[in-house]
């Protein structure tokens, strides 16, 4: 009688558990981040994630019911070809950061939901250093108050997660030399 | 000269019309000699007159940014303001630029003029950005700022750019005949563009190269113009002085950051007040490996280099 | 008020005096006038477009002006050469002749001016730099000493010169209580005006080729080896040119004086040299931009070593006692060793100073045709100023020219041409 009790309350003790881990992130989504000032220790106020055109919510397409997810490492060939990943060692692909299940979040290594909006904290997992400069403001574009509300952005709006190495940029032009600045009628040389 | 128009009895004051008119007659004589020195036909008696912003009353600074404010409208046909914000209290600007991080493109070197309203023929630019061999290091024997490749970064090197580095103990300050350029309780080395001779001391002593001279009429388009100005920042300058960058002082006293750090887009440049105990600045200062610009000239600046990474 | 209408009657009859000459001395007041309206025209177009006409830049702010003014110091300095023989080891045949090196430091004190005035970016804004009236930043800035020195200096050979002068003119004695202090104070004072200029430059450790001890003293070493040059140039002129008497062993004196103080300059420059050559620091491209050139730019080179040869030439002409007595070995060492010292300290100590820049930019400067033309017609000013001096001053100082002889005086015989 305990036993088959037992085998009963488990798996509704989990749905029950899940659900409420389900809410729990719906709630961190939802929370209203706090001014930089009085951050607190997770949450940073941030822009929405630049995601390509139409691109979101994966689950528009990724419905684990209609497209069963393959979990097989291999290089895509049906879809998201324009995508080439150049992220660290040659072993890392999409479901290292995608969750299977769940195609509009990322996850953790622990296999925690992490929503696209706070990407940092997966970014973060391994780039620990980055992320800890970051938080401080001392890591990417700041603009803003030096002595007030400073905008954060995303890691993603400058590394593209595929291929997270900076870009070069061309150059703005280079000074004039002072040789080459003179009066313009040509005059007294 | 006066005798014959003014016998003053001791206690009795000089009919003050006959002093005013001669002095009046006197300055305006002197303006006029004074305006053909300077070349050019709109000196006036006020602007030939006018003392070191430090020793003028209350008063006469709103006079003069009056003054001022007419003639940039006149000038450029738009609503220029002139602001006199003084220091915050408690603030002592810092600057750390991340030699790991810069990448060289020079988007700092045109926010800056932009602006700052530097003149665009003959280009000033208070930004210099130097391209340096990583085997080498910090060497200026061996420093590019002309580098134009098609991308930036280029393999084996990095980017160093310079600007003023607000020291402590400025030499341009110690140098300057007239007392035209001092350092402001906030850190800023500003300069008086309406008392600097042009005697290009200061520029002789800078190791830094960060001053500028305004080697002819400075042109600058009028749609060009960025309208928020301070007296001693980015206001319009004249031919003959020199000029420098003000970490933006008409946007820092306003708490804002300045335009070069805004628009870095690699986020190289971090800046903020060194007193307070939370900021970037001194989180950097704490955490990176920091030095400072020829360090053994003992300028003590307030712009520091470090690596990020 | 008998003083007063003596002294406005000297000063109208040395009008009357410079203003009447013969031939060759209108055609030389022609000439100078001429030059001077030619720089005139150059500087009025400076003004109009600003210092954009010069080839200075930021890289390299300070060229062919300031090298003129700071060789010309040394020049003004040079007077107290002829005074320490002549006062303080009271040598006679000096002492009737130092008042022409005081005369020398005036005009080359007007032409230092002149260039400081034709080098500032707002001339207008001139009387900034006037203590009480404007703002002076002393003592902190070497300049401001540098204005102060230079024009207490410019006013004590003027007091002296127009005292002793008007002495001569109204045949008085001049009082020596007066004017041997008065003399004796232009000895530090020449000192200090040179000092003062050295520190300007000295004193900038941004600038590695100037922040070096022994400026001053190459400044003052270089000042009195080549400013009695021309002295001794225009002694002998006035010898042959007037009644003025100058015995042969006062010019070899001061021969002999420059011979040692040339010694001691290429000492000291020696000194320098091996400092930064055998070190080897990287303060040493400063160096090696003046002398071998650098990266290809060797726009100095010619004129540097130009510079060390006359003046070794110069030297070993003045040291050797036959070569200093003979007239012709003097004057072509005098012409030398000018040359020398005005590359030395003119463009061969500003531009190597710039050059790089303190970015390690290397910005070729060459001055322009305005500057050269502002320059001359500077020069053009210090001759006339000097020219009008003499021409007042050597008739009177022979006793030509008096009050009593004074309309006299004022109308010489039609061939004589009074430099």
């Amino acid at each position: 009688m305990t036993r088959l009790l037992r085998l009963s309350v488990l798996p509704g003790l989990a749905a029950c558990l899940l659900a409420l881990a389900g809410t729990a992130v719906s709630a961190e989504e939802h929370k209203k981040p706090a001014a930089v000032t009085e951050i607190s220790k997770d949450m940073v106020q941030v822009p929405k994630p630049p995601f390509t055109e139409g691109i979101f919510p994966c689950s528009m397409c990724h419905d684990p019911k209609a497209m069963p997810p393959n979990t097989k490492r291999r290089v895509l060939k049906d879809m998201h070809t324009e995508i080439s990943l150049h992220h660290g060692p040659d072993s890392r692909w999409c479901l290292d950061c995608h969750d299977a299940y769940n195609r509009d979040n990322l996850h953790l290594a622990n296999g925690k939901l992490v929503s696209f909006n706070t990407s940092y904290q997966l970014c973060g997992q391994c780039h620990g250093d980055k992320l800890r400069d970051w938080r401080v403001g001392v890591h990417g574009k700041r603009t803003g108050s030096w002595n007030g509300e400073k905008q954060y952005l995303l890691c993603v709006h400058c590394h593209n997660p595929h291929s997270p190495h900076f870009k070069p940029l061309k150059p703005m032009p280079p000074p004039t030399r002072p040789e080459a600045i003179q009066i313009k009628n040509g005059g007294a040389k | 000269m006066d005798q014959d128009a003014c016998q003053p009895t001791p206690g009795a004051p000089c009919p003050s019309g006959e002093n005013n008119g001669r002095r009046e007659f006197l300055g305006a004589a002197v303006a006029a000699v004074a305006t053909a020195l300077t070349g050019c036909g709109t000196l006036s008696k006020e602007e030939f007159l006018q003392h070191n912003f430090r020793e003028l009353s209350k008063e006469e600074v709103l006079t003069v940014i009056e003054r001022l404010e007419k003639e940039y409208k006149e000038k450029f046909g738009r609503e220029v303001k002139v602001a006199n914000t003084p220091p915050m209290p408690g603030v002592m600007f810092g600057y750390a630029l991340d030699l790991s991080r810069c990448i060289g493109c020079r988007r700092c070197v045109h926010a800056c003029v932009k602006e700052n309203n530097q003149s665009r023929d003959p280009e000033i630019q208070w930004i210099r950005v130097l391209e340096m061999d990583k085997e080498e290091g910090v060497d200026l024997q061996h420093a590019e700022q002309y580098y134009n490749p098609a991308e930036v970064p280029r393999e084996g090197h990095f980017y160093m750019p310079v600007q003023c580095q607000q020291c402590k103990k400025p030499p341009c300050v110690k140098v300057c005949p007239v007392g035209a350029t001092w350092r402001e309780k906030d850190g800023i080395v500003v300069v008086d563009y309406n008392w600097c001779i042009g005697c290009r001391y200061c520029m002789a002593a800078c190791p830094y190269g960060a001053r500028h001279f305004n080697w002819g009429d400075p042109h600058l388009p009028s749609k060009d113009v960025n309208p928020d100005t301070h007296y001693l920042g980015n206001r319009p300058r004249p031919k003959g002085v020199v000029e420098k960058c003000t970490f933006c002082v008409q946007r820092t006293r306003k708490g804002r950051y300045t335009a070069c750090v805004e628009v870095c887009p690699t986020g190289s440049r971090k800046f903020g007040n060194l007193l307070d105990k939370e900021s970037e600045i001194r989180y950097v200062l704490e955490n990176k490996r920091v030095f400072k610009f020829k360090e053994d000239l003992n300028t003590q600046p307030n712009f520091f280099y470090f690596y990020g990474v | 008020m008998t003083t007063l209408r003596n002294f406005s009657r000297f000063i109208t009859d040395t009008l009357r005096m410079i203003t009447t000459g013969g031939p060759v001395y209108y055609a030389w007041i022609a000439l100078l006038l001429l030059l001077i309206a030619f720089g005139a025209n150059a500087y009025i177009g400076q003004l109009h477009t600003g210092l954009l006409v010069t080839n200075m830049r930021d890289q390299v702010s300070w060229g062919f002006y300031i090298g003129n003014f700071t060789f010309l110091v040394g020049v003004a300095a040079a007077a107290i050469m002829l005074v320490i023989p002549a006062y303080i080891y009271d040598w006679e045949p000096i002492k009737e002749i130092t008042i022409l090196g005081e005369m020398l430091a005036i005009s080359a004190l007007v032409m230092c001016l002149g260039f400081v005035m034709v080098d500032i970016g707002r001339p207008d804004r001139f009387w900034h730099i006037m203590p009480l009236v404007g703002r002076l930043n002393w003592p902190q800035s070497m300049l401001a000493w540098d204005v102060l020195v230079l024009n207490a200096y410019l006013v004590l050979n003027y007091f002296v010169v127009t005292y002793l002068l008007y002495c001569a003119y109204t045949e008085r004695h001049y009082v020596k209580k007066l004017v041997t202090p008065l003399v004796l104070l232009s000895i530090p004072m020449a000192v200090s005006i040179h000092t003062c200029t050295a520190y300007l430059y000295n004193g900038l450790a941004s600038r590695p080729f100037w922040n070096s001890a022994i400026l001053a003293p190459r400044f003052l070493a270089s000042a009195f080896c080549s400013g009695p040059a021309i002295l001794l140039i225009l002694l002998q002129i006035l010898r042959k040119t007037t009644k003025l008497s100058i015995k042969d062993e006062a010019i070899f004196k001061i021969a002999e004086l420059m011979a040692y103080t040339m010694g001691f300059n290429l000492f000291l420059t020696a000194a320098e040299s091996f400092k930064e050559l055998y070190s080897g620091t990287e303060h040493m491209v400063y160096f090696q931009y003046l002398l071998f050139g650098l990266k290809g730019h060797t726009t100095l080179v010619p004129f540097a070593w130009a510079s060390i040869i006359c003046g070794l030439i110069a030297f070993l002409l003045f040291l050797v006692p036959k070569t200093r007595t003979n007239w012709v070995t003097l004057n072509i060492g005098c012409v030398l060793i000018y040359a020398s010292v005005y590359i030395e300290k003119g463009m061969g100590l500003i531009i190597p100073g710039l050059t790089p820049d303190a970015l390690g930019e290397i910005y070729v400067y060459k001055p322009s045709v305005t500057e050269v033309s502002v320059a001359m017609g500077i020069f053009a000013l210090g001759f006339l100023v000097f020219t009008i001096m003499l021409k007042a001053a050597v008739p009177m100082m022979l006793g030509e020219f008096t009050i009593s002889r004074g309309k006299k005086g004022a109308q010489p015989a039609k061939s004589e041409g009074h430099a």
